[in-house]
């Protein structure tokens, strides 16, 4: 069976919210779907599960700091100790309060960039890289939710197609895939 | 979906869809550029050319070409670093700590707030980069192994804190700008018809398609970026306080610095955002997105900050009496009776007294009153960075050596030039970029609209 794809196009937040309730209650995966903001609960309507980019920017971050300790360590107690204004250069520990800007600043620094590239790479966005929303309208004013017949295995295509009707759209074009 | 009080104010003003947000804020983009503009842009680049012109002078004669001497090292290069640091300070940290708080006016100003920010580190950048002398070194600031040792940059030093502070503040600024406009620019891509125009959006737009999932990670993103450049912010400007408080010249060896530097660039950077505003709404007609109300609590956070600053410069006067040092008292005494208590007086009226006139409720919901005192301000906060680096360091120890400053063409040149730098970059900004987060706009109009305000209220 070739597989298809609904683009069910709504022209209002609260209409999408509630189609993709009445859907889902019904039994419809939904697989995506485009809107031009982000449209607040409908992540758990359409089992989309929470980001752990925060996780990765900590983990980003305390790699920062050690790599600024290590780095204040081998610079300026290590390699080439000099006397600065009295502060003690033998020993890390003692001269570590005047290493806590640069510390801060550099976890802040792996942090930011590291969570940054992560997002822009997970999310396959790139200089250069095509756009895949099916309608332009979608970055405008419209809402566009994906289901395929793939994911929906157990129902045919007339009675999705029946199912999507029931909910107040704007616009329903299939295709094949 | 959520309801806001009917008491508070409508943040977007007149009957606006969504797609009206998309079509005001894209189109003068497509539209040709308007007379104005083009016109404004001529004068800018003329004076950035101008500044331009004088830092190759610099970079060609050396840095003799100021108006520095023996006594007083840091003059107008450093003040002009500072007052610039100081507005730059300011974009990045208003946009994040509106973010954290949940201030919904924050949409209308955030985006301009955080053009202002990248422009001006880079003006502020200039300064201390070629008072370097040989530019071309500018790189030993960097730990690189190298051919004298390895000799390693001093991190027991205030001056190196900065370089970290300010790259470290410029770059994460840069990334959480350009995250915000990823999607607006799939916006304008998708609305453009011109193929050439078309082509630079879609590149710039990095491909973005609005999935459910792009979002969940693009508010986590944001989130978490406004959570470190709130710290990262506040740290900046403390730590460019510290290249003064970690001396041991009266005036300067204060602890008192690093809060109070903060809090005038968060007065400063307000007043410039004021600035760069009240301009735009009027020449790109955003008057129903960027209003009174938006006006009125920018002017608000310049009471309160202003005010910081005041009880800040009374503080530092009763501590230096208090301290019984009286070099240290006489420090402060030079600053408002001595050769520039001109300009100690410039920064008090300007900075202190002025502002306190948005405590009349006419004053600060008037947009040309608040326009020139914005402009004031600026002025004051450029004074009270000459006041504390010049006046601090103009008579030392030995009255033998004492000295005072007189700017040269090229110090003049070259700050007149970064403003005309900084208004060319921002002028740019306004013509190709979206000046507004235009979807984010968009998930308060049915809490703040106006229409929607007055539809809920009948319920």
């Amino acid at each position: 069976m070739a597989n298809k794809v609904f683009h069910v196009m709504y022209d209002d937040d609260q209409k999408l919210m509630d189609g993709a309730r009445a859907l889902v209650a019904k039994g419809i995966r939904v697989k995506d779907v485009f809107s031009p903001f982000p449209v607040h609960g409908l992540d758990p309507v359409i089992g989309v599960k929470r980001t752990r980019l925060a996780i990765a920017s900590f983990m980003y971050a305390s790699t920062g700091t050690a790599l600024a300790i290590l780095g204040t360590w081998y610079f300026m107690i290590h390699d080439w100790p000099m006397n600065i204004g009295g502060k003690p250069s033998f020993s890390w520990i003692e001269n570590a309060p005047a290493f806590v800007p640069i510390i801060f600043e550099f976890s802040v620094f792996c942090g930011a960039h590291g969570m940054v590239l992560t997002y822009l790479l997970r999310n396959g966005t790139l200089p250069g890289m095509p756009a895949s929303n099916p309608d332009p309208r979608t970055t405008d004013d419209k809402f566009v939710m994906e289901i395929t017949t793939e994911q929906n295995g157990g129902m045919s295509e007339s009675d999705i197609e029946a199912l999507i009707n029931t909910t107040d759209v704007y616009e329903l074009s299939i295709k094949n895939y | 979906m959520l309801k806001e009080a009917s008491i508070r104010q409508p943040l977007i003003l007149g009957h606006k869809t969504y797609h009206d947000i998309t079509k005001d804020i894209c189109g003068p983009i497509e539209g040709p550029a308007p007379r104005e503009w083009k016109i404004a842009i001529t004068i800018a680049a003329v004076i950035a050319i101008y500044g331009l012109s004088c830092i190759a002078y610099l970079v060609a004669t050396g840095i003799g070409a100021w108006g520095l001497n023996k006594t007083v090292g840091w003059a107008w290069d450093i003040t002009n670093f500072v007052w610039w640091v100081g507005i730059g300070h300011a974009g990045t940290l208003i946009s994040a700590v509106l973010l954290l708080f949940r201030q919904r006016w924050r949409m209308a100003i955030n985006r301009s707030a955080e053009a202002m920010t990248i422009f001006a580190v880079i003006m502020a950048a200039i300064f201390p980069v070629f008072h370097m002398g040989r530019v071309w070194m500018a790189y030993w600031t960097l730990p690189l192994p190298n051919q004298f040792g390895s000799l390693w940059p001093n991190f027991n030093s205030a001056l190196m804190w900065d370089v970290f502070a300010i790259s470290t503040y410029f770059s994460v600024s840069l990334v959480f700008w350009y995250i915000g406009l990823i999607p607006d620019f799939a916006t304008i891509r998708d609305r453009m018809v011109k193929p050439g125009m078309k082509r630079f959006y879609s590149i710039l737009s990095f491909g973005w398609s609005g999935r459910a999932k792009n979002w969940t990670r693009f508010e986590e993103v944001s989130l978490v970026l406004a959570g470190i450049a709130t710290p990262l912010g506040f740290s900046g400007h403390s730590i460019v306080s510290m290249d003064f408080a970690t001396s041991v010249v009266p005036g300067w060896h204060t602890t008192i610095f690093p809060p109070y530097f903060v809090s005038g660039a968060i007065f400063s950077g307000f007043a410039m955002v004021l600035t760069l505003l009240l301009i735009m709404r009027k020449t790109m007609r955003l008057e129903s997105y960027i209003h009174v109300k938006h006006v009125e609590y920018m002017n608000i956070v310049i009471i309160v900050t202003g005010s910081i600053v005041g009880v800040a410069y009374l503080t530092e006067l009763f501590i230096s009496w208090y301290s019984g040092v009286e070099y240290e008292a006489y420090a402060f005494i030079n600053r408002f009776s001595g050769p520039y208590s001109w300009s100690y007086w410039m920064m008090m009226t300007c900075n202190v007294i002025s502002p306190q006139l948005f405590w009349f409720k006419k004053i600060r919901t008037n947009l040309a009153a608040t326009f020139v005192l914005s402009i004031v301000v600026n002025i004051g906060m450029w004074f009270e960075r000459f006041v504390i680096i010049v006046t601090s360091i103009h008579r030392d120890y030995v009255p033998g050596a004492w000295g005072e400053f007189h700017p040269s063409g090229i110090d003049i040149g070259m700050f007149i030039g970064t403003i005309g730098i900084f208004f060319t970059l921002f002028l740019l900004f306004a013509r190709y970029f979206p000046v507004l987060a235009l979807n984010e706009l968009k998930t308060i109009l049915k809490m703040s609209g106006e229409s929607y305000k007055k539809e809920a209220e009948k319920h």
